[in-house]
């Protein structure tokens, strides 16, 4: 018996120490070095709808596609799981009505968050002849792969959000990405940081690639820049373990000088602790959600907030439209900008009459439905 | 629980319970009438049939040895760890190679095995309730997973894939391999020993031992099975999923829906009586609702509440005339 | 059985009861004090009640959760309870302290209305707690999904969120008084009361112990089932409140909590199944483990290993549990 457990332990020990040699590579350089070169372009496309513009690319022929409209599209969605996918799921929805004289349909399957079920949602829409066209926003990239090979074959597909292992998709559409995030709030934290200071990271959780890559280009200029990191821990994304957390570190060092973030859910809940201890606030880089931007501008903050933007929940609705009239898109990757909100332009983004958890990068408020369908008032 | 050990074990007609076909026809119902009126009549030939039975597989073939379990008056919540532990396992021994794949299924089968033998020998000879040993080996299981690895590891060959990617003719390999799995643990539970054994201890632990039944050894045995079959939907998954990733298991909820579609299919939660045929239609009716949904285009929340619900009231209606106390 | 036999036993089970509830208690004392030697600052006064602060919600929550283990079941829906309340608070309140009373008015007779639903569940339609609550579990979280459609629609007001958070400085003595630590004491005091200073506690005891000798002595079991589910219930919208105070609004709050305030109770002796169980226990289960997250954290292992920690804890736990008793007799 305590032998099994015994064994059972050295098993796992072993595997944790072989394991090191293989972690997947999310600190990639030449990934890091392309999304420094992306930061630097300038975005082409409409001016103010940032969800049709790109970095880069080049337009593919989607003459093969054409049909008579209009269309039913079909979407297969990982999940809504989280406010940032909230967010974005409305403002496709409101992307999907602006378009209504094209699409006679839009079909959702929700796979809340299993890679098996997203592998049969898109199955039962590819075998069901009800979609036209494919919009897949994948729960994992290389799960899901297969499954949208197969897709490919029947139909035109555009993926966005995380990418799939194939480059079958008409396009793929995302954001510059974790790279670019990481890049963004490190330098902002060098710029405005004290000599010395001392720097806490608050991570979601491990094993994520959008926010691993964020970590670990941060992390990179950090070390560049000789920043003195006293931890990186993960907060889950629970409010009260990240005020736990942050209330630890305050206590050890007495000081903690900026907080930076791999996802801004906790940002207020890590200000909450130093308010609580009596301290004064960090530095701090957060993300574009209202209860972070309205607590920055009430109380001040030497603070900027990076996004993962919404708005790129319009564009795979307007790609699958303009595929099935053979008209030309960005692909096979279209990259949209990825902008940042800073201290001179705080001010047009805190709405305090959208909710907290609301993130103003939506690209939303030119859609029927704004600000009600959002949660505001 | 204590009236229900004082009954003599159930005859074996006892053991048949109505719930299977009333589920099936329930759930074909179902599928049916909502694919007639939304009019999407293409899921109701073969493809969408076979898509239907294909969401069956991952949870029914954990569902059936989670039924070994519970007929046994046991129930693992470490299925879901294990479902992970073993997909990562699978596709860290491999590495993409062909030359590994046998390797790598005996040596999950094997850790899962021993995961079982654990799970049985801390509720048998610790005298462990079920509930805690499972969920500490479960914890304590997804705790050196994902300390070890954080992402999908390593990768399952071309080959391996044919598990969740081939057919035969129309039916996929992993759709009859269920069916396969359900005949043999049906063979097991109503013409084996240990299959009547089972049942002797679900049914009355007591009585069993007394019998000269070696209780702590069918436990362990009900556990191993259960584990089995965890470690068999990991390396389907790790097949379906080209590669395995800690959080596999516990983002499909293996756990409570193993036991919740298990209890929905009639088995006893207390033990003693069920069988694997109600679990899979069971598995079914989870499966059905998953497709039903997406034909109606409905958000996902609603379903949340219903699915809770269609457990409450399909449990109720087997317990509700039960005598004596149940906590 | 005869009279001697029984007094017997219940003197060597008072006196196992007295042990274990000790062996928890020395068990987390000596956590707290690993955890000082790492970080002096926790066995400050001020440091003591930060994180009583910290550990308040899921001491609230095992100590309800506690009258449910002890009368033989098991509820697995306070988690989505407490999410429910968090959700829930910020959609009624919407950043109006005003509405702040009502509010909490209204949480509570959800609390109540779920608490119900679960005890008539398995008291009248004799399905079995893990089952039953594992149904409310998928619907109430569905509930408060659907309620707030995934990302709640306003702020919780200050004067909501003071259970939480507010802390009165200044406090002679103890430097720092958090409010959550005064709501932890009056829970507690409350469930001790009713435990073991009640009719009703007697009858919890005697319903898990036995249900069919404790309906033979006239005990309305039914009643006691709906009891317990609805303490368990209001303790996790306590929770809940005191949670949504201390951390604002979110939308996975409550995720897990249910196992944690499970094996908390499970730490501190509270036997599965029935009949055994103290708040002292429980209380003192949800300090260790809140107490072990921390050192956990102090001593920078990878986050992942605290379930493990957790997992050979509650194992070990009920297996030494197991065995003392087994001695005793």
């Amino acid at each position: 018996m305590s032998k099994a457990i015994l064994g059972l332990v050295a098993g796992a020990a072993l595997a944790s120490f072989a394991s090191g040699a293989l972690a997947q590579n999310f600190d990639d350089p030449k990934e890091f070095q392309a999304a420094k070169d992306l930061l630097a372009m300038t975005p082409e496309g409409p001016a103010g709808k940032p969800w049709e513009q790109h970095l880069g690319g080049k337009e593919v022929d989607t003459s093969k596609y054409k049909k008579p409209g209009p269309y039913r599209i079909c979407f297969s969605n990982a999940g809504v799981d989280n406010p940032w996918r909230v967010v974005g799921w409305t403002t496709m929805q409101a992307q999907v009505e602006v378009l209504k004289n094209d699409i006679k349909s839009f079909t959702v399957a929700d796979a809340q968050g299993k890679d098996d079920k997203q592998i049969s949602d898109i199955n039962a829409f590819v075998s069901s002849g009800n979609c036209d066209a494919l919009i897949v926003s994948p729960n994992t990239t290389a799960a899901l792969t297969p499954a949208i090979e197969a897709a490919c074959q029947k139909l035109p597909v555009v993926v966005f959000d995380r990418g799939v292992l194939t480059d079958c998709p008409v396009t793929f559409v995302n954001p510059i990405g974790g790279y670019g995030w990481g890049i963004q709030t490190a330098n902002f934290i060098v710029s405005k940081l004290p000599k010395g200071g001392k720097v806490l990271a608050l991570r979601i959780l491990p094993g994520v690639d959008v926010l691993e890559t964020r970590w670990s280009a941060a992390n990179r200029i950090f070390k560049e820049n000789g920043v003195n990191v006293v931890g990186a821990e993960f907060t889950g994304g629970d409010n009260a373990k990240t005020k736990a957390i942050v209330d630890d570190y305050i206590n050890r060092f007495g000081a903690i000088d900026a907080v930076w973030m791999d996802a801004g859910a906790t940002a207020v809940a890590a200000l909450e602790a130093f308010e609580d201890a009596g301290k004064p606030y960090p530095i701090i880089t957060g993300e574009d959600q209202e209860d972070f931007l309205k607590k920055w501008k009430e109380k001040g903050l030497t603070a900027m907030a990076p996004t993962y933007p919404t708005y790129q929940w319009r564009s795979p609705v307007i790609a699958a439209v303009r595929i099935l009239k053979g008209e030309p898109v960005i692909g096979p990757t279209w990259k949209l900008p990825q902008p940042v909100i800073m201290q001179a332009d705080l001010d047009k983004y805190v709405d305090d009459k959208m909710p907290p958890l609301h993130y103003a990068l939506c690209g939303c408020k030119d859609l029927p439905g704004y600000p009600q369908a959002w949660g505001g008032k | 629980m204590s009236d229900q050990q004082a009954i003599a074990p159930a005859p074996a007609w006892r053991r048949y319970s109505a719930a299977p076909p009333l589920l099936l026809v329930g759930s074909i119902l179902l599928y049916v009438g909502v694919a007639l009126w939304t009019g999407q009549t293409r899921m109701l030939e073969t493809d969408g049939v076979i898509g239907l039975l294909q969401r069956m597989v991952g949870l029914g073939i954990v569902a059936l040895g989670q039924t070994f379990a519970i007929i046994a008056g046991s129930i693992d919540l470490s299925v879901a760890n294990l479902i992970s532990v073993a997909a990562v396992l699978a596709s860290f021994i491999m590495q993409g190679r062909a030359d590994m794949m046998l390797a790598a299924v005996l040596i999950v089968l094997a850790v899962s095995a021993l995961v079982g033998v654990v799970n049985g020998a801390i509720i048998s000879r610790l005298q462990v309730s079920p509930f805690i040993a499972t969920l500490g080996v479960g914890l304590i299981l997804q705790g050196l997973l994902s300390a070890s690895f954080t992402d999908f590891a390593g990768s399952v060959p071309k080959e391996f894939q044919l598990v969740a990617y081939s057919t035969f003719g129309v039916v996929p390999y992993s759709v009859a391999a269920l069916f396969a799995l359900a005949a043999l643990a049906s063979f097991v539970l109503w013409a084996t020993r240990f299959g009547a054994h089972l049942y002797a201890v679900g049914g009355n632990a007591e009585g069993a031992r007394l019998a000269g039944i070696r209780t702590d050894l069918v436990t362990i045995g009900a556990h191993v099975v259960c584990s089995l079959s965890a470690g068999l939907t990991g390396l389907y998954l790790a097949s379906r999923l080209r590669s395995g990733a800690p959080w596999v298991g516990r983002d499909g909820v293996y756990d409570l829906e193993s036991i919740a579609v298990v209890v929905i299919g009639g088995t006893l939660l207390a033990g003693g009586r069920g069988g694997v045929w109600g679990t899979l239609a069971g598995v079914l009716l989870f499966a059905t609702l998953d497709a039903a949904f997406n034909m109606l285009g409905v958000s996902a929340y609603p379903k949340l509440v219903l699915r809770g619900a269609i457990v409450i009231l399909a449990v109720a209606v087997y317990t509700f005339r039960t005598r004596g106390h149940v906590a | 059985m005869t009279v001697a036999i029984q007094g017997g036993r219940e003197r060597a089970r008072a006196v196992a009861l007295v042990r274990r509830v000790n062996f928890a208690v020395v068990v987390f004392l000596a956590l707290y004090v690993a955890v000082g030697l790492l970080q002096p600052n926790y066995l400050e006064p001020a440091g003591a009640m930060n994180f009583l602060r910290r550990a308040a919600p899921l001491a609230i929550l095992a100590s309800g959760q506690l009258f449910v283990l002890i009368s033989g079941g098991f509820d697995l829906s306070v988690g989505s309870l407490v999410t429910l309340t968090v959700i829930g608070g910020s959609m009624l309140t919407a950043n109006d302290p005003s509405k702040t009373w009502s509010t909490i008015a209204a949480l509570y007779a959800i609390g109540l209305f779920v608490g119900l639903i679960n005890g008539a569940v398995v008291a009248y339609l004799k399905t079995p707690s893990i089952i039953a609550t594992l149904g409310t579990l998928l619907s109430v979280n569905g509930a408060a999904m659907m309620w707030s459609g995934g990302s709640p629609r306003g702020y919780l007001p200050d004067n909501f969120r003071m259970f939480g958070r507010f802390v009165f400085h200044d406090v002679p003595v103890i430097g720092i008084f958090p409010l959550a630590v005064a709501v932890l004491v009056a829970v507690c005091a409350l469930a001790q009361w009713g435990l073991h200073g009640t009719v009703f506690g007697r009858r919890v005891l005697a319903v898990g112990d036995n249900p069919r000798a404790a309906e033979l002595a006239g005990v309305r079991v039914e009643f006691v089932r709906l009891g317990v589910f609805v303490i368990s219930a209001l303790s996790a919208v306590t929770a809940g409140v005191m949670l949504g105070g201390f951390g604002g609004v979110s939308v996975d709050v409550g995720r897990g909590l249910e196992l944690q305030a499970i094996a908390a109770c499970v730490v501190g002796g509270v036997q599965l199944l029935g009949g055994r169980g103290t708040v002292v226990g429980a209380v003192a289960g949800a300090l260790t483990l809140t107490a072990l997250f921390a050192l956990l954290t102090l001593l920078g292992l990878p986050q992942p290993l605290k379930d493990t920690a957790q997992g050979f804890i509650l194992i070990a736990a009920v297996a030494i549990g197991a065995w003392r008793r087994r001695r005793a007799v």
